[in-house]
């Protein structure tokens, strides 16, 4: 006879469960509002999402004072697990989201934000990917991707362009690929060890000392490359450019930064530990996979003509610079890495709101795509400001210093220095001077060009532009210009994280 | 004030270019004025408020910036640095001021102020970090105006420009990380502060390595053969004002880097890779010089032979010793007064002409003699005439080299030969004989615009020939508390031997490493 299960309600620790179920609760208070009345405008439901994100981020800090205190939380049967990194990466996530969603309130009224299924889905995928960070266990961290994907493709669907169905069914055929990688990969563990946490896995695995070399071998490939997709590392990231190129300026950029965060918290508690059992040949696969994540991908770049699909290999290549944190492992490469994205979501939000700036409602005749390089040539003659603003941008991701980005590039540079990785310094900073062509290339179209169209007066740089979205933008110059002045209490705030939850 | 007065120097011309941008188009050239003027005054005051006989950093200023991570912002002066800010102040100035018309000038004013903001940066800072920010951020505002403002291949040439020096920054900050690293595991402090770097002695194969990474960005900038391939199109393209600051004091940057990195941080590593940077510098002053004189275009001969002269310069500070240093560091500032105003000269014909060509004129000196007579002081000064500023620079280069090696620095000498032959027979082409182009009869001589520029830059070439001690003086203390540092930190005895000891008495200079705390 099977024994009534007694749990203390004390004992779940709910309270983990908060910064994960306050967007839920958001999103299903949209749906319900818009059953009861429908036709309500976008603005009211932007403004309810950023209320309960805002709300995510006060129950976020709660979480964190908690953890400077009294450490590592577990919670509901110890499935949920708020470390440091949970807390970094929730906080990355939670604070990208509060940056983008008002670039919905647009002067031009587009398809997907008339939707109120568009803010609903979108909390939702908050929550999925907060899930994922915030917990070591594999189906947990399945959910939680999945969750969140599956809202990301529809939301990149709901944008009205062809090339925007297009892209959304490139990303859900790849994310289903992966998803079926990941579950494999998982599958391959659990049998080794009969446990789908990490930690039970590194403990099994140690303890019989990688008797199954085979086995993990094949397992530790299936979740990079399922990993790999989600976080565009070559060669699994053929659908970067399309996708990126398909949905509008501010979900491209949302998807450079929100799903990509989530995904290194998951390759660095799984790798973490293959990582430090000195297999060497899993150093010779990670070693390999960053080094040609970077240079590919800024070889690729380079030829683009779009700006939007030039920013989406360069987030490739990013993607790549960060990922060589997760291989170095020691606890500078692992700050460094939160360092860099929370530098890099700054930049990006602000290149891509110029981009959602310049957005036109339909596209000319005769005109490809919508962010062509020649569509900016004389920009400083018609809208100076927006010129340097965007120039500005660009020189952050090139790393030219004292921009954000360039506070990054040296701290991860630094870390791989410091924990002797000496070649791999030397391609990291070899990569960035490649990576400065491309990113000059738009600068000279704005800067030193002449117009192309000779009836341009610059309005359509600013066409799509509010309030809101330029105070965004302006958000985003502050912190791309001024970023020198956070880095030391950031770096001693990450630090103390990253160290306290021993990664 | 004058505690802050590097900050000062730094700052004021940024905060000025930011609230230019809400002047008038047509009133913007007298604020520019205005502006480096002050900027010039100042720098003239921390000049007088110098002193000349102290050997450490001067108006020390620190605020930590990162300490998590040692970054600190350090800035500091001594006689090696004080005199490139001041030149760059003054070049400024007359750059601005001599400006011609041109398309956007308001763009271009805000563009010089802040790139004067970079070059003072850079040359004050004491921190490696914050001299990589400088030394980066100054490749911005020169792109623009190669870019901007250039010939017809101007967007090949500033691209070039900004992606040859950003590779090689790039190297040379990996070696600066490498440097806080060591420092790290010599310390336990991360340090990126140059004054805590030079009592670091590290062993002779680190040196190496980093004598290496640091050689490739700074060899970029100065540009050293074989690096040099983007200064001809710079300097070709840009307009002249772009090419007046570029020669004057962006390349100084690199053979200033080179005496406050290379040789105090690597004193074995210097001596080590002596003869095979001074056979470059040869290469560099001697077939540069041949490039000079096989061009058809006026710039062009002025561009290599700059970059000649940088051999010299490369080959002074490699001497290793007192006389060779502060010998380079004269001909630096030498070589920005004559280069810069050579390069004035250019832009002088070339805004009433439109050509460079050299066989497009012959015989100005009947029609222009004004400029025909500073086109000649300039050019002897250029070739190092006795009593002009050039003079003082190469002989003391070349005597501080000759006591490392007489048959290089006699080599070294056949390349000064070799620049006077196409200087000369240069300006045989562009002045003596008949005017034979007819466009060239009714040049206007040089207007009082153009004297402004040109008459302060002659001034300074003669005087510093004739009496360079009040400058000479300073930079000597400073470079002999360097090159003591050198001789004191050197392990192997042959580095020993190559550096000599200017103090004998005084060991590493205590002053400077307590002023750094």
């Amino acid at each position: 006879m099977l024994e009534p299960v007694n749990v203390s309600l004390e004992s779940l620790n709910l309270m983990t469960l908060a910064p994960m179920l306050i967007p839920v609760v958001g999103a299903l208070l949209i749906l319900v509002m818009d059953t009861i009345k429908g036709g309500l405008d976008k603005s009211l439901y932007v403004v309810i999402s950023m209320l309960f994100i805002l709300m995510d981020l006060a129950a976020l800090s709660n979480a964190s004072n908690v953890f400077s205190v009294a450490g590592t939380m577990m919670g509901v049967f110890d499935v949920m697990l708020i470390d440091g990194l949970a807390i970094l990466s929730q906080f990355i996530i939670v604070g990208a989201s509060l940056l983008f969603i008002p670039l919905s309130l647009t002067n031009k009224s587009f398809h997907e934000s008339s939707h109120p299924e568009f803010f609903a889905l979108f909390l939702f995928m908050m929550s999925g990917f907060q899930f994922m960070v915030a917990t070591d266990n594999l189906i947990l961290i399945f959910v939680g991707l999945e969750t969140g994907s599956l809202a990301l493709y529809t939301l990149i669907a709901l944008h009205n362009r062809d090339k925007s169905f297009e892209a959304a069914v490139k990303y859900f055929t790849m994310g289903a690929l992966a998803a079926g990688f990941f579950s494999f990969g998982s599958m391959v563990f659990y049998a080794l060890t009969g446990s789908v946490e990490i930690n039970q896995i590194a403990t099994v695995l140690a303890a019989n000392n990688y008797a199954d070399m085979g086995y993990v071998l094949v397992g530790t490939v299936f979740m990079l490359a399922s990993l790999g997709f989600k976080v565009s590392l070559v060669p699994f990231h053929t659908w970067t450019p399309d996708v990126y190129e398909g949905a509008s300026s501010p979900m491209a950029g949302y998807m450079s930064i929100v799903p990509k965060i989530a995904g290194f918290i998951v390759t660095m508690r799984l790798f973490e530990f293959l990582i430090h059992s000195h297999v060497m040949w899993l150093e010779v696969i990670l070693y390999a996979v960053v080094v040609v994540t970077m240079t590919a991908a800024n070889m690729w770049a380079l030829v683009q003509t779009d700006v939007k699909r030039m920013l989406a290999y360069s987030s490739i290549s990013h993607a790549g610079f960060v990922m060589a944190a997760v291989m170095i492992g020691t606890t500078q490469a692992n700050t460094a890495l939160f360092l860099y994205w929370i530098l890099f979501s700054f930049t990006n939000l602000g290149s891509f709101s110029m981009l959602w700036m310049s957005r036109q409602k339909n596209l000319p005749d005769g005109q490809e795509n919508d962010h062509s390089y020649s569509k900016f040539a004389g920009m400083i003659k018609t809208s100076p400001f927006g010129a340097v603003l965007m120039t500005l941008f660009m020189l952050s991701l090139a790393g030219v210093p004292p921009f954000a980005l360039f506070w990054g590039k040296l701290y991860m540079i630094g870390s791989a220095v410091s924990a002797g990785y000496t070649v791999l310094a030397l391609i990291m900073a070899l990569n960035s001077a490649i990576a400065g062509y491309y990113y000059l290339k738009l600068v000279v179209y704005m800067l030193m060009k002449e117009p192309v169209d000779a009836n341009n007066n610059g309005e359509v740089y600013t066409s799509n532009a509010t309030l809101a979205i330029k105070t965004i933008t302006g958000i985003a110059v502050v912190g791309t210009i001024f970023a020198f002045v956070a880095i030391n209490p950031l770096l001693e705030f990450i630090t103390a994280f990253v160290y306290n939850s021993g990664y | 004030m004058i505690d802050h007065i590097l900050s000062i120097l730094i700052f004021f011309p940024v905060v000025a270019a930011l609230f230019g941008a809400m002047i008038q188009k047509d009133s913007i050239r007298a604020y520019g004025i205005a502006v480096s003027a002050i900027e010039f005054a100042l720098s003239l005051w921390l000049w007088f408020a110098f002193d000349g006989y102290s050997s450490g950093m001067q108006f020390m200023e620190s605020i930590p910036l990162i300490p998590a991570f040692g970054i600190n912002y350090t800035l500091g002066v001594d006689g090696i640095s004080i005199f490139i800010i001041i030149l760059s102040t003054f070049v400024t100035l007359i750059g601005i001021a001599s400006l011609g018309e041109m398309k956007n000038i308001k763009n271009m004013i805000i563009t010089l102020l802040v790139l004067q903001m970079t070059m003072t940066g850079v040359f004050a800072a004491l921190d490696a970090i914050i001299f990589y920010v400088f030394w980066e951020l100054s490749l911005v505002p020169m792109l623009y105006i190669i870019g901007a403002w250039g010939g017809p291949l101007r967007i090949y040439a500033s691209i070039k420009f900004f992606l040859y020096t950003f590779t090689g920054s790039l190297v040379m900050l990996v070696g600066m990380l490498f440097m806080a690293y060591f420092y790290n595991q010599a310390t336990g402090e991360w340090s990126f502060a140059i004054l805590d770097w030079y009592r670091l002695i590290l062993p002779e194969n680190f040196q190496l390595w980093l004598f290496a990474a640091f050689f490739l960005g700074f060899a970029i900038k100065v540009p050293m053969f074989p690096f040099h391939t983007w200064l001809p199109y710079a300097h070709g393209q840009a307009p002249t004002i772009g090419s007046v600051i570029l020669a004057a004091i962006l390349l100084k940057m690199g053979t200033y880097a080179f005496i406050r990195f290379s040789l105090p941080l690597f004193p074995d590593a210097s001596v080590f890779f002596m003869y095979p940077i001074a056979v470059l510098a040869i290469i560099m002053v001697i077939y540069t010089a041949m490039v000079a004189f096989a061009q058809k275009d006026i710039k062009q001969v002025i561009a290599y032979s700059s970059v000649s002269h940088m051999g010299i310069i490369i080959i002074g500070t490699f001497a290793l010793n007192v006389e060779g240093v502060s010998g380079s560091i004269f001909l630096m500032l030498g070589h920005g007064v004559v280069a810069g105003a050579l390069f004035f000269l250019v832009g002088v014909i070339y805004d009433r002409r439109h050509t460079k060509i050299m066989s497009e004129f012959g015989g100005l000196a009947h029609s222009m003699p004004r400029y025909a007579t500073i086109f000649g002081i300039m050019m002897m000064a250029s070739v190092g005439m006795p009593l002009t500023i050039n003079f003082v620079g190469e002989f003391l280069s070349l005597l501080g080299f000759f006591k490392q090696s007489q048959i290089l620095a006699l080599l070294a000498g056949v390349g000064i030969i070799v620049g006077a032959i196409y200087m000369l027979a240069s300006y045989k082409k562009l002045f003596f004989g008949e005017i034979t182009n007819d466009e060239n009869k009714n040049l206007p001589d040089v207007n009082k615009r153009e004297l402004l520029a040109l008459i302060p830059l002659t001034f300074l070439a003669i005087w510093l020939g004739i009496y360079p001690k009040p400058i000479l003086d300073p930079i000597n203390t400073s470079v002999e508390s360097i090159v003591q540092l050198m001789h004191d930190k050197a392990q192997s005895a042959e580095a020993k031997a190559r550096i000599p000891a200017p103090l004998s008495e005084i060991t590493i200079p205590k002053s400077s490493i307590e002023e750094a705390h």
